[in-house]
């Protein structure tokens, strides 16, 4: 069998610049956790619909599932593990543990990723837009009861975050 | 109550690392030198293997190992097995056909393991697996569970009529005589969906050989890593307990479907001595829709004879449970003594009988799932009170009531005892925050909006806290049910808790470091809970069953007694006192009457240290160990009621209010319990209204993805309204019942009751989806336009 063709790709993942040879059909889920060792993004489906790889790109949500590697060429990627400032926790990862939104925690990581994406977009949306936008991301533990009701104070809390950013 | 101690809503210790992407999952696990396991699976759901050809899959790029079934045989590698001996009522043992972790000739599902094909990475695994040449006689698939015993195809030579077991429990003269005696007799069809559980972590398997020490290690993603370390040991055969370490490090959920001990953990830790490489296995969605256990199945006739007043006098029910293709590990406990032991419900029934048929089907296995067997039950008993109710003109709350328990102990015609419970308060307090007096008033607002709105109560009960060893046995369960813990403190007074359960998402990190926090007096994050890993906690039975809560948290307390004994003599030593008059409290050791006392942390640096007491007496150190085993199993139960408006247009329904009040006696930590709850409850009405495992006549599995399968998403539930009741658990120390299934028991009958109320007709089957439900409402208004 022909070995398969490699290709050189480079980004920027959580503010590292990195760099690789990769066989041309590597998704970036794929390069993220056995490239990078950077094994908090998930893959829960083959199929694009349960969400837990979800990661920034270029500052959008996207399921990193669906996306080659090599779309990512000169991309800003964010995973979960780049979301907090060192030891302080981003306000949405507090809000999850504040209000209890997670249990066995595997759909989490893109779960906030997702929450993030929708503060960012939609900045403090009601429980039923709230549901709405979390279509592409299931969990089976939670009932979403407390996934919305993180979601809905990290949302808020990013906000505040951001009049005291305006305020400075 | 202190701040951290039981009772207490405190944050979770283990979020830290899953919020930050930090977990260790087992495929996060990354082992020198790994390779990849790849399974060529049956396209056809009967078959006989002809010719099987794997030598150009053995030279393919990469390719480390190609084994069949045979390979497995030459290495005496026995088969998988079930651990639960069901007799039938002519006392004959239940008919386990072979169940080889690779196929031996046949195969008996889509899905069924063919051969594993191991290489350098996954793609080439998956290249080499197409090599294999099968050459396949497609023989007639059997699919219907209702239709399995009449079938002229038969699955495994030792099953006539595809019957695993004809079983029964239960007086039947004397419910004959009740049915005799009726003043009106409620009859009713029902079908207990097929699902699969669907944990978010699909199952995955490291196997490791290390040829030094002769000894295997597996991880493996795990509800109990010791009884997978025993079956794989003593069964089938891979190697002597103290020769095989099992992990199972954090686990992405389970429900049931990781109790089990598969074809594919087996096979890889088998493989890794026979390529001499680390092997990695890790499902992908779909093999896990083909291949994990599956839950549910049920064909049920069931019968209510009622008395003029609405008393119960008998319930009789016929029961035809799908085991599968293949006795999964405690399959057969799922349909029989999980199930119709729970047929009493919350009422004074003085006649029960049951009868159920176990069959063989070319499907995937069907084992336990959230709640295995006590939501079929619950789902028999609800539904048939509910349309009794209808049918005799009678408030369905009221008819209720006139038939809940009262007196505890109540013994029931099926074997349960319950102990203690408050059936009145729970529905009352359930009324009250579902608000039914307002519902009339509620229905006639949405009819003004051409909707249909229904309300549906589910008055649950199950048996949770599994089990008194001497009484499964009896039962025929292959081992005890007890839990095992230990209580290390060490010299600094940091705490390490060893324990036999498991957490895969309960937060036991947290609930048992309450415990030990509370009864120690050592802060919280002090104290570490161990679990998961064959070579430091020496024996444990794993969670399910809502077990870990009542006979793991007992067996904890039972260390902490012995650690507490200990300590108060090593205490009265320090103090010059004598051992009775010591008391313990807040972490401190008082001697009675007097402000003379040392901290708990001092004692137990002194009773490592041990310089001032004497060794002859009191051994050195600060460890302590303890087996539990429960004597009853423990009775949660409550109401849910559910409210439903649907569109007849559209056929969808809204879940316009869901209420749930339990009963789950003493609650460690209620934020964790309301999670538990909620869960559970999406769980249920995920099996009333969306999902539903479907095979094709030719046994395809046509629902084995998301795209097909609907998973209850975010905007298809409302939030939940919570209540709680309490009676304490008489039998274990804590006075716990056990939260992890309620919701998914409670929850399809509650939404059926109401879908059913709503729709005004007893023909709705589970899941009603959209256009089942259309379908319904459009002949309801024609019957209603042709009356």
């Amino acid at each position: 069998m022909a070995q398969t063709p490699k290709i050189a790709v480079a980004m920027t993942v959580n503010g590292q610049d990195v760099s690789a040879r990769l066989e041309a059909r590597t998704l970036l889920v794929q390069y993220l956790r056995e490239g990078l060792r950077l094994t908090g993004t998930h893959v829960g489906c083959d199929t694009s619909q349960c969400g837990a790889c979800v990661v920034h790109v270029d500052g959008k949500a996207v399921k990193s599932c669906t996306i080659l590697a090599s779309q990512c060429e000169g991309a800003q990627v964010m995973t979960i593990e780049g979301l907090a400032h060192g030891d302080k926790l981003h306000p949405m990862q507090e809000a999850f543990r504040e209000h209890h939104g997670l249990q066995c925690g595997f759909c989490t990581p893109g779960m906030i990723m997702t929450a993030v994406d929708i503060a960012q977009r939609l900045g403090t949306p009601d429980e039923h837009t709230i549901r709405e936008e979390l279509e592409g991301n299931i969990c089976r533990c939670t009932g979403y009861h407390n996934i919305v009701k993180a979601i809905d104070a990290g949302c808020q809390e990013m906000a505040k975050g951001q009049h005291r950013q305006a305020a400075e | 109550m202190t701040k951290t101690g039981i009772g207490a809503s405190v944050k979770r210790k283990e979020d830290q690392r899953f919020i930050t992407g930090n977990g260790q999952y087992t495929d996060d696990v990354s082992r020198p030198g790994h390779v990849h396991a790849y399974f060529l699976r049956s396209p056809h759901a009967h078959a006989v293997i002809r010719r099987l050809d794997i030598a150009a899959a053995k030279g393919a790029p990469g390719v480390l190992g190609v084994f069949t079934g045979d390979d497995l045989a030459a290495d005496k590698i026995g088969g998988l097995i079930c651990g639960w001996m069901i007799h039938s009522k002519d006392g004959s043992a239940m008919k386990a056909g072979a169940h080889p972790a690779l196929a031996q000739g046949k195969v008996r599902y889509v899905g069924d393991h063919v051969a594993v094909v191991i290489a350098e990475t996954l793609a080439e695994a998956r290249d080499g697996a197409e090599k294999i040449i099968v050459d396949y006689e497609v023989l007639p698939a059997v699919i219907d569970t209702a239709g399995a015993q009449a079938a002229k195809t038969q699955l495994h030579d030792v099953a006539p009529r595809n019957t695993v077991f004809e079983w029964a429990i239960g007086d039947k003269a004397a419910t004959e005589a009740a049915f005799g005696a009726a003043h009106h007799v409620t009859k009713i069809d029902l079908v207990n969906n097929r699902l699969v559980p669907n944990a978010m972590e699909p199952r995955a398997a490291i196997g490791e050989y290390d040829p030094g020490q002769g000894a295997y290690t597996l991880w493996t993603t795990s509800q109990n890593p010791h009884v997978a370390r025993l079956v794989l040991s003593a069964f089938i055969g891979i190697a002597p307990e103290n020769k095989l370490r099992v992990i199972a490090p954090d686990v992405g959920g389970g429900f049931g479907s990781k109790i089990f001990i598969y074809a594919e953990e087996t096979v890889a830790v088998w493989a890794s001595k026979k390529v001499g490489r680390p092997v990695k296995w890790v499902s992908d969605r779909t093999e896990a829709f083909l291949s994990d256990a599956h839950g549910r199945d049920h064909v049920t006739h069931a019968e209510l004879a009622m008395d003029a007043k609405g008393k119960i006098l008998g319930l009789r029910v016929k029961t035809i449970a799908n085991l599968g293709a293949y006795l999964s590990t405690f399959s057969s406990s799922v349909p029989t003594y999980l199930y119709a032991t729970l047929l009493s419900g919350q009422y004074d029934i003085p006649a029960i009988y049951a009868e159920v048929d176990a069959v063989y089907t070319n499907t995937a296995p069907v084992d336990a799932y959230r709640g295995a067997g006590r939501p079929e039950a619950t789902f028999v008993v609800e539904r048939i009170i509910e349309t009794a109710a209808r049918q005799m003109g009678l408030d369905p709350a009221d008819l209720r009531k006139r038939n809940f328990v009262r007196k505890f102990p109540h013994q029931t015609p099926v074997i349960m005892m319950y102990d203690a419970g408050d059936y009145r308060a729970s529905l009352d307090k359930a009324m009250e925050i579902a608000d039914v007096k307002g519902f009339g008033k509620r229905k006639r607002e949405a009819a003004r909006r051409g909707r249909l709105r229904g309300l549906g109560y589910s008055t649950y009960i199950e048996a949770c806290g599994i089990a008194p060893s001497q009484a499964v046995g009896s039962l025929g369960a292959g081992v005890g049910l007890w839990e095992s813990a230990e209580v290390r403190v060490n010299p600094t007074g940091s705490v390490e808790v060893l324990t036999g359960s498991h957490a895969h998402g309960q937060g036991h990190e947290t609930t048992f470091a309450q415990l030990v926090s509370e009864r120690l007096g050592v802060p919280m994050e002090s104290i570490n809970i161990v679990h998961g890993d064959t070579d430091k906690v020496q024996f444990g039975m794993g969670t399910y069953g809502s077990r870990s809560g009542a006979v793991g948290m007992s067996a904890i307390v039972k260390a902490l007694d012995k650690v507490e004994a200990k300590a108060k003599k090593v205490a009265a030593h320090l103090l010059e006192a004598s051992e009775a008059d010591i008391d313990f409290k807040d972490g401190k050791f008082t001697v009675k009457g007097t402000d003379k006392s040392v901290a708990f942390a001092d004692v137990a640096l002194n009773a490592y240290v041990a310089h001032k007491f004497p060794t002859s007496e009191i051994e050195p150190g600060l460890k302590e160990g303890a087996f539990y085993d429960p004597t009853n199993f423990t009775f949660p139960a409550g109401c849910h009621i559910c409210e439903v408006e649907i569109d007849p247009e559209t056929g969808v329904t809204e879940i316009a209010n869901y209420t749930a009040v339990d009963d789950f006696g003493v609650l460690i930590n209620p934020m964790i319990v309301e999670g538990q709850v909620h869960g559970g409850i999406a769980q249920g009405i995920g099996q009333a209204l969306t999902e539903g495992a479907v095979y094709d006549a030719s046994g395809q599995l046509l629902t084995a993805s998301y795209m097909d399968y609907c998973m209850p998403r975010a905007d298809n539930l409302p939030s939940f309204k919570l209540g709680f009741t309490e009676t304490r658990c008489p039998s274990n120390p804590l006075g716990i019942k056990g939260c992890g299934e309620a919701g998914a028991i409670a929850a399809p009958a509650a939404v059926m009751n109401a879908m059913t109320d709503a729709l005004g007709t007893e023909a709705v089957t589970m899941p009603a989806t959209p256009q089942a439900v259309w379908k319904v409402a459009q002949s309801q208004q024609k019957l209603a336009a042709a009356e």
